[in-house]
């Protein structure tokens, strides 16, 4: 078909020119644009986790042979899976990096769901993008609210707290602190919390816009907008940030939790 | 073709048989490196060694998400590589600044 019919416009424009319907890089002008959105993100991420290795760095690790029994101190830098070591509905129980776990596998299963609903616009299948945008959106707002329980009890601290020598006008000072904020941290050092604070705060706000694209999405699914104009291309580019907000997830659950 | 007399709710078109194969085997992959991660956080000690594992294990995770999940691994290679590249220089800048880092340790 192709080698016989030639229209006019193949001639006015050259394959490779953005006019004309011609797709570069074989993908649609949105995609691109979306790629190139999620390129620049990836560096702001980067740089704050760029930023974790500088100061973790500079920071003494934790050593059992010099510090003895871990406890939390602003001498060294914590060890993750001490400081995230709590469950809600369970006081007390030590469950080192459980409930993180727990939160990794919601966005990776509402990653999954994603794909579905992808895979179902594919095929013009109006319903089942309907179900999975729905369960996509419950698996967002369920680890924005695992990651609601995990800032607050971050926030608050533990029942014993950490105690703290300082020098107040000449002379030492000892007081107790609970939990962390901007300035003070009884985990560890203040630049542990700050960062925390920043780059889980900012994945949880790239999630809570993901849940809103998601929410919209399915609102036009739903009214047959993409039934209507015939493909549902929206699902995709939304897809491709939804993605992209599991990937970052990934990274961060090793480098500020794992590692 | 032989069933043309079927009529969907929509009525125009015929929905195709889902294919979500090559979706599962992704996520079941994901999720077995997770349990994999979270085998190694508790039962190797903390070092050089460990880490490394945790960084490779990582990045096969990244490899699936963005080959299968984003498509990326059917696209066109400008595109693949338009995007890969970028993301190099940054390990580069990761690794120079975990140094820089190292050496303001030293220098306090």
């Amino acid at each position: 078909m192709a080698a016989t019919v030639t229209t006019e416009s193949t001639e006015m424009f050259d394959k490779k020119a953005w006019m004309g319907g011609v797709e570069p890089m074989r993908v649609s002008y949105g995609k691109l644009m979306m790629w190139f959105f999620l390129i620049s993100d990836t560096f702001t991420f980067s740089a704050l986790l760029v930023t974790y290795g500088l100061i973790r760095f500079s920071f003494p690790a934790y050593d059992p042979a010099i510090h003895g029994v871990f406890q939390f101190s602003h001498v060294y830098w914590p060890i993750p899976e001490q400081v995230y070591s709590s469950l809600p509905f369970l006081h007390g129980v030590n469950a080192p990096l459980i409930f993180v776990g727990i939160m990794t596998f919601v966005l990776i299963f509402s990653s999954v769901t994603m794909v579905l609903a992808v895979e179902a616009g594919h095929r013009m299948d109006q319903p089942t993008v309907e179900k999975y945008m729905l369960w996509t959106i419950l698996g967002g707002f369920t680890f924005l609210g695992c990651q609601a329980w995990e800032w607050t009890h971050f926030i608050h601290g533990t029942d014993q707290g950490t105690v703290v020598k300082e020098i107040v006008g000449g002379e030492w000072v000892q007081r107790t602190i609970f939990g962390a904020n901007l300035t003070e941290n009884q985990y560890g050092p203040p630049a542990f919390a700050d960062l925390f604070f920043f780059i889980t705060g900012f994945h949880g706000t790239h999630v809570f816009s993901g849940v809103i694209l998601n929410i919209l999405i399915f609102y036009r699914t739903a009214t047959g907008l993409y039934a209507r104009r015939g493909h549902y291309e929206m699902v995709e580019k939304v897809g491709l940030y939804w993605h992209f907000v599991d990937l970052v997830w990934v990274f961060v659950f090793t480098f500020f939790y794992l590692v | 073709m032989a069933e043309h007399n079927h009529h969907h709710e929509h009525g125009v078109h015929e929905i195709a048989p889902p294919q979500t194969k090559a979706i599962w085997r992704t996520f079941y992959i994901l999720a077995a490196i997770t349990g994999l991660e979270f085998l190694i956080a508790f039962t190797l000690h903390a070092g050089p060694l460990k880490t490394a594992i945790f960084v490779g294990l990582t990045i096969v995770k990244a490899i699936y998400i963005v080959g299968e999940f984003m498509h990326l691994k059917h696209e066109v290679k400008s595109l693949i590589w338009s995007i890969l590249l970028p993301c190099m220089f940054v390990v580069w800048l990761l690794v120079a600044l975990m140094i820089e880092g190292g050496s303001i340790f030293l220098s306090r």
